[in-house]
């Protein structure tokens, strides 16, 4: 099914666009969780011909971890700082959408010679896994609050799942790394989390205590 | 077939009064109101044309000639769009170009009719749908390019037909998809639409459209309102196209079918503007951006 | 070609018979008789060579040294040719009338004497066919211009303009001697047969040049400095020569560079083509930020220089890559849009001089309502602001098209293949995004000027301009129609001009369908203009007997709106600029509105030349630095000046007979 794994690696990109120009948390929360739903099917159409159990189970425990468990840790993480649900970025949501779109010709031209070494199904879905990389590095880079750069994190940890599972028609175990990488990539991800939250929640509780003096 | 393709121009410039009916009807059925007649903007446009004139002491001729140019120019737009698989009147290599610059010819009367005002209100209007126009050129051009590259045609009629059914299902899936999208955008943009613009509100600082002709009144408002419909007439005929290409068969049933494609852009429409709101003004700018965005991805993919 | 230097000699014989006259009335008759002459003669012998086909040449004797008085007439030349004495005749007309009120206080004999030798010079320069002779030509069009820009020599701004453009123009010139010296490798003679480039490398190396050297006087961004500044000092009708039709001359020169250089190589037209999106886009967002009429007029050339460079970059780029429908279209688009932007701009700026004339302001701020003041004015001025925005039916829509028609070409032809995809890709997002906002910037400058109510005093008390004045004017707006509804007649006076340039039989064969294209385009903007005067007629007969009412503008319900209550120029641009202030940078100071009761509140935008602020202003502060550092060697004594030469020549002795 070449045409539906297109559409999904679209699909992917949309959602990497939307988590570059939207301004609010929740927007771009609910954009990596639907990376995660596209990859999980993505997952699945790829092994269609042969799917089996393992397969199956590996596909919907990492979707449902990184669409599930993770964007609920993250949502409850902001509920419960109070944290605004404004973006602050560096760089402009219209200026990221157009950087994001430059990244997204370069991935086409180096996603183009890799792809001809493999054999994928779907030409794009190199050029769109390292996509999706560069954006979650763009959104590390460009974000100055600590949850948008745990999203970042994610979307990079997605692009390399992606990566892998273009590989993945030669080589299934690539999967299995993948979602031991998750995990990992989960429990650093919300030590960082922890970290850099409650680090910004000084930073505005001074804020409010320096604005009391006036 | 020239005779084909004048019935077409002339059922576009008999029916499009409908598309404004069509989606204050949806939007009424959503509001759970019974909502005006479903001819009403023929209405409004007859009575309009029996009216006299009032004009104000600043305005000049070009004040005038904005609402003829610009019923001239939509009218000429219609003569290159095909429906239904019946090649338009003037279809030709590169007519893509003539139907966008047209959009632009009937932006720029509307603009400098505003301006001719000297009031205030319309001098933003105008300035805001400079800025919006603007945006959107490149989401359209993009977007012919993308539909171009796919078809291998520089002709909207050639572009249309280039395209099978099995392109919806086949490969080119994907590059459709995001055409559409692009160009309801830009449909939406174009013809003063929520999101962009609300058609319903007037004396408020957030319209566009509506606030450019303010004061044109009596027959040259009713050669406005009739232009307007072609407009979206117009751009719908796009839209359809690309979204679906017509399935081929006896010529009067495809012209039938793409009739009522573009009442079902209508209802879309009507949908959008029932479902949503107004955005920000100045987020409009980033959805116009995203629809070249859009635009420019269907074109890498067929490029790749 | 006789016919040609005929007319030259009659030109300089105006020019000078002017000089001699001084400033008694006659020299503007004398002056500009002889020009709309000459251009007549011109005008026919370009027509004779584009009809004939076949170049026309003369070489004579001439005891300059490597120089030599070659002369001809080609398809290109030809065309430039026609360009000049299409436009300067109008412009000569109109400076009759504008030079009218100078007359008591300078001599209007020089101007007129230095504006027929730039005619001649620039007729000169497109004839040439040795580089010494072009290198002349060349200076002397460039003093002619400057003489002519220092025109009102008392105003401080305009002598550091003229001074601005003097420098900018002798850098290009340099540039252009370099080039002709690394042509010419170590033969005797410079003549165009001659020339030609040693190496690939060295052909390179030459491309680079020729596009400093004349790209400084085309205007390429970020060499494009100068020219907002010259063009708006010098008088209108001079303007309109300089900015319609001057700056082409480096167009020329580029063409006919390239003609020299052998086969084009694919990074030329990459160059050319990026050179052209940023000089198109910038220039176009710098003249949304300006209030003074003449300078976003000025910024208007360097957009409409980048229309043009965006062809010519697709015809290399075809021509390279072997894709001769790319370099057709792209090189007749570009072409037929040197026509065509000397046109309209040459209109554009007749009517700001008008403008200028009635109310001696070119602040469109202080504008407004001038329309119903100047109507002829006005109405030509309309149909230029919407042929240079490239609105159907109109001329400047025309070679737009074929631009873009040979970039879509490019794109849908070889999908997935083409070297010239991405580039073809960048020439339809420029121009698209230069379509909009030229659009955007001429409905800002046609509407504060000309509509609504009069923001000044010396608004309110506008005159039309003498008919010596509007003539010129209504014959330019009727050519710009003209050209839009006969777009294939037109693009037959740019197909001898491109054979020159690629191979004649592509052209030939390519161009037929080109013409028929541009038939369906003449179709559609007749159905227009039929149209509207068929709904013209509706709408008169409908209101005829009817009730026709005038009253105030109906401000939302305010009773009383006055003048100082319209948008302003900068607020109608503000938003747009807003979108790209990465780029534009403009300076804002704001003084906002305070507490319920608001006393006053201002806003002031600027926006600087960013090349001007970040590159060039900080460049020659160090050159300013630098040169200071050497201050002891120029200490005053004679004696040691002479030392200096006395080492100078002993050196160079020693170096060449070492």
């Amino acid at each position: 099914m070449p045409t539906a794994l297109d559409i999904l690696a679209v699909l992917l990109i949309l959602a990497n666009l939307r988590l570059l120009g939207s301004s609010r948390l929740a927007a771009c929360i609910r954009a990596v969780a639907l990376q995660a739903v596209i990859l999980g099917a993505a997952a699945l159409l790829v092994n269609l011909s042969d799917l089996d159990v393992r397969v199956v189970i590996i596909a919907v425990a990492s979707t449902g971890l990184k669409a599930g468990a993770l964007p609920w840790l993250l949502r409850r993480a902001i509920r419960e700082s109070g944290a605004v649900n404004e973006i602050e970025p560096f760089i402009g949501f219209t200026a990221s959408l157009l950087v994001g779109v430059g990244l997204l010709g370069l991935c086409f031209l180096i996603g183009s010679p890799l792809s001809a070494h493999v054999a994928a199904e779907s030409g794009l879905l190199i050029t769109v896994s390292l996509f999706t990389t560069a954006t979650g590095l763009l959104v590390i880079v460009s974000r100055r609050k600590a949850v948008t750069q745990v999203l970042g994190y994610l979307a990079m940890e997605n692009g390399i799942y992606a990566f892998g599972m273009a590989f993945a028609i030669q080589e299934p175990l690539l999967v299995e790394m993948g979602v031991l990488l998750d995990v990992f990539v989960a429990v650093f991800v919300m030590g960082i989390t922890i970290y850099n939250i409650s680090r910004e929640f000084d930073h505005i509780d001074t804020d409010r205590l320096s604005a009391l003096r006036d | 077939m020239p005779i084909a393709a004048i019935i077409q121009v002339l059922l576009a410039l008999l029916l499009a009064p409908l598309l404004p009916g069509v989606i204050n009807r949806v939007k009424a059925f959503f509001a759970g109101r019974c909502g005006p007649p479903l001819l009403q903007p023929y209405y409004d446009i007859l009575k309009l044309l029996r009216k006299g004139a009032v004009y104000s002491r600043t305005t000049s001729w070009v004040f005038r000639a904005g609402p003829v140019l610009g019923l001239a120019a939509a009218m000429v737009s219609l003569t290159v769009l095909p429906l239904g698989g019946t090649p338009a009147a003037l279809a030709f290599h590169g007519d893509l170009l003539l139907f966008a610059y047209l959009l632009g010819l009937m932006r720029f009367v509307t603009m400098t009719a505003a301006l001719d005002t000297g009031s205030a209100f319309e001098g933003m209007g105008a300035s805001r749908e400079a800025w919006f126009a603007m945006l959107a050129e490149p989401a359209l051009l993009l977007g012919l390019a993308a539909m171009a590259v796919h078809t291998g045609s520089l002709s909207l009629s050639g572009m249309l037909d280039g395209l099978a059914l099995a392109d919806i299902r086949g490969p080119g899936a994907p590059l459709l998809l995001l055409v559409a999208v692009a160009f309801t955008i830009v449909l939406l943009t174009e013809n003063a639409r929520i999101p962009v613009d609300d058609p319903n509100t007037h004396l408020e600082l957030t319209m566009i459209h509506e606030v450019m002709v303010l004061d044109h009144g009596g027959v040259d408002f009713g050669f406005i309102q009739y232009a307007a419909c072609l407009k979206l007439w117009a751009l719908a005929a796009l839209l359809t196209g690309v979204l679906l290409p017509p399935p081929g068969g006896w010529p009067p049933a495809n012209m039938a079918l793409g009739v009522a494609l573009i009442l079902a852009v209508a209802v879309m429409v009507g949908v959008i503007e029932s479902v949503m709101a107004r955005l920000k003004l100045v987020r409009v700018p980033q959805l116009l951006v995203a629809a070249s965005v859009l635009s420019a991805l269907a074109l890498a993919l067929v490029l790749r | 070609m006789m016919l040609f230097l005929t007319a030259l000699a009659v030109m300089t014989a105006g020019g000078a018979a002017c000089l001699l006259i001084g400033r008694r009335p006659a020299a503007s008759w004398v002056g500009a008789s002889t020009c709309v002459l000459a251009s007549a003669a011109v005008l026919a012998a370009a027509a004779g060579a584009m009809i004939s086909g076949r170049a026309d040449e003369l070489l004579l004797p001439w005891p300059i040294p490597f120089g030599s008085f070659h002369v001809g007439v080609d398809g290109l030349s030809a065309f430039f040719a026609l360009v000049i004495a299409l436009v300067c005749p109008a412009a000569a007309i109109y400076g009759v009338s504008y030079l009218k009120p100078y007359q008591e206080k300078k001599s209007l004999g020089r101007t007129w004497f230095f504006f027929n030798l730039l005619i001649v010079s620039m007729l000169l320069v497109v004839a040439a066919r040795d580089a010494v002779l072009f290198l002349i030509a060349w200076e002397v069009m460039a003093l002619t211009s400057f003489f002519l820009v220092m025109f009102d020599g008392e105003q401080a701004e305009t002598v550091a303009a003229g001074w601005t453009y003097l420098i900018a123009t002798h850098l290009g010139t340099a540039f252009l001697l370099a080039m002709f010296v690394l042509l010419s490798g170590d033969g005797p003679s410079m003549d165009f047969s001659r020339l030609r480039a040693a190496s690939p490398a060295a052909a390179g190396a030459c491309f680079l040049l020729a596009l400093a050297g004349f790209g400084t006087k085309a205007g390429f961004v970020p060499l494009h400095v100068w020219l907002p500044q010259a063009h708006p000092a010098a008088p209108s009708h001079v303007s309109a020569v300089m900015s319609g039709v001057m700056i082409k001359t480096g167009i020329y020169g580029l063409l006919r560079v390239l003609t020299l250089l052998g086969a084009p190589e694919g990074w030329w037209g990459w160059t050319l083509v990026g050179v052209g999106a940023v000089s198109g886009i910038l220039g176009v967002l710098l003249a949304l930020a300006q209030h003074d009429l003449k300078r976003l007029l000025a910024y208007h050339s360097v957009e409409n220089i980048g229309i043009i460079t965006l062809g010519i970059g697709l015809g290399l780029i075809g021509a390279s890559s072997g894709d001769a429908a790319l370099a057709v279209l792209g090189m007749l688009g570009a072409i037929l849009h040197v026509l065509n932007h000397a046109v309209f701009k040459a209109l554009l700026f007749l009517g700001a001089g008008a403008i200028l004339h009635a109310t001696g302001s070119r602040n469109i701020e202080q504008l407004g309502g001038l329309i119903r003041r100047m109507g002829t004015t006005g109405a030509t001025f309309l149909i230029g602001s919407a042929a240079i925005s490239g609105l159907p039916p109109l001329n400047g829509f025309v070679s737009e098209f074929l631009i873009y028609a040979g970039a879509f070409g490019a794109l849908a032809g070889k999908p997935g293949t083409g070297a010239a995809a991405l580039p073809a890709l960048i020439v339809i997002l420029a121009l698209a995004m230069i379509g909009g906002l030229a659009a955007a910037c001429f409905a800002k400058a046609f509407g504060m000027a000309f509509l609504g109510e009069p923001r000044s005093g010396a608004a309110d008390c506008a005159h039309e301009a003498p008919a010596g004045m509007c003539l010129p004017m209504i014959v330019l707006s009727a050519l710009c129609v003209g050209i839009g509804l006969l777009g294939a007649l037109a693009v037959a006076a740019a197909v001898p001009a491109a054979a020159v340039l690629l191979p004649a039989a592509d052209v030939l064969d390519l161009a037929r369908p080109a013409r028929l294209w541009l038939g369906y385009i003449s179709a559609g903007a007749l159905l227009l203009l039929v149209l509207a005067a068929a709904l013209a007629a509706l709408r008169r007969r409908l209101l005829s007997g009817r009730e026709v009412g005038r009253t105030v503008t109906w401000d939302c319900g305010y009773a009383a709106p006055t003048a100082r209550m319209q948008y302003t120029a900068s607020s109608f641009a503000s938003p747009l600029l807003g979108s790209f202030r990465l780029i534009l940078r403009p300076d804002l100071q704001v003084q906002a509105p305070q507490a319920m009761f608001p006393a006053a509140a201002s806003l002031h935008t600027r926006v600087e030349d960013t090349f001007e602020r970040h590159v060039f202003k900080p460049a020659f502060r160090l050159v300013r630095k630098l040169a200071l550092r050497l201050h002891w060697l120029q200490a005053g004594p004679n004696q040691l000046y002479v030392l200096y030469v006395a080492i100078a020549v002993m050196a160079l002795l020693v170096w060449k007979l070492r």
